[in-house]
């Protein structure tokens, strides 16, 4: 018996493998370019009060920064979470991205205002530095103001413990904030 | 009749320049809307993740036209608007990635395989040649004398 005669078995089982690792793959995850820089310089108006803000308004971290539109269903589904987070004590900022002024601030009269301060992005400037390329997105901010985490889609409590959470637990003078309870 | 089949002719040959996105840029020189055309289409739309900006209709796309539309004009090479976006969207965003240790099998791949597959095809040929031009030996040959002679 030749070996030579198992070959195509052998490349039919590799290339098995293979595919099927495939499967498990999410194709649409994107690496965050800006993972472990600096956020980018803006000076942006505020959204309540009009006045121009830059990146030391973001800090000192760690923060949330979540970009959000009022032409955004996701945004929507992900608000009441927000409200939850911030109560919590965690620190949010809202980045109200490529959006009209007068809806955002009826959105956040109506639906409950979860940001310390939200950045009118009108023109979606920073949100191009940033790499964002749809709402909701959420970056977390460690001390310093470098963006340490990006997550795309949602925020809901599942993703808060899983990757957000450990970037709070760990904030010096503090003994870390736990993750609140969804409603029941 | 010919007049007529001509005009129609025409205008679907006119037609299929409305494929791409409707869109209007100003150009300062020929060559700019050269590099325009050739970068929209190399630059992936981070939204729709399989096509190129020039094709999309997704907003991000459409920003990143007027961003490429913009920097053309102020002079920067294709180069540093490419690493402008590479910054930004990652490596992900080129559509004719750089040769890198990443990348290295992608781009080498297929002359690995076209070299392979031109051993085994001269492996192959050399072999069948080699099997046709085998003499019987003494034995088979006597085996084969026997065989004819048993059949007349």
């Amino acid at each position: 018996m030749r070996l030579s005669r198992f070959l195509p078995l052998v490349v039919f089982l590799a290339l098995t493998g293979l595919l099927f690792r495939g499967l498990s793959i999410d194709p649409t995850a994107l690496p965050a370019a800006r993972l472990g820089a600096v956020f980018p310089a803006f000076q942006l108006p505020e959204l309540a009060s009009d006045e121009l803000v830059g990146v030391d308004a973001l800090l000192p971290g760690p923060a949330l920064v979540n970009v959000w539109a009022t032409w955004c269903y996701s945004c929507r589904v992900e608000h009441p979470y927000l409200l939850q987070l911030a109560a919590a004590g965690i620190p949010i900022y809202g980045l109200n991205y490529k959006d009209e002024s007068e809806p955002a601030r009826q959105w956040l009269a109506q639906l409950g205002d979860p940001y310390r301060l939200t950045i009118v992005d009108t023109l979606g400037d920073l949100g191009l530095d940033l790499g964002v390329y749809g709402a909701p997105e959420t970056y977390v901010l460690d001390q310093t103001g470098r963006i340490v985490h990006r997550h795309v889609g949602v925020l809901d409590q599942a993703v808060f413990e899983r990757d957000i959470q450990p970037f709070f637990a760990v904030s010096p003078g503090g003994e870390g904030l736990s993750a609140p309870e969804a409603n029941p | 009749m010919t007049r007529m089949m001509g005009a129609a002719m025409l205008v679907l040959s006119l037609a299929s320049s409305a494929w791409a996105v409707i869109e209007t840029y100003e150009f300062s020189t020929l060559e700019l809307e050269r590099r325009y055309r050739q970068l929209s289409q190399e630059i992936r739309c981070p939204k729709c993740q399989n096509q190129n900006i020039a094709d999309s209709n997704a907003p991000i796309a459409r920003d990143l036209r007027v961003v490429l539309h913009e920097q053309l004009e102020a002079g920067r090479s294709d180069e540093e608007i490419l690493a402008y976006m590479v910054d930004r969207y990652g490596e992900f965003v080129r559509y004719r990635p750089v040769v890198d240790r990443q990348t290295f099998l992608l781009w080498w791949s297929p002359v690995v395989l076209l070299v392979l597959g031109v051993m085994v095809l001269v492996w192959q040929l050399r072999r069948r040649k080699s099997d046709a031009g085998t003499e019987l030996d003494p034995d088979e040959q006597q085996q084969l004398d026997a065989l004819l002679r048993r059949s007349r």
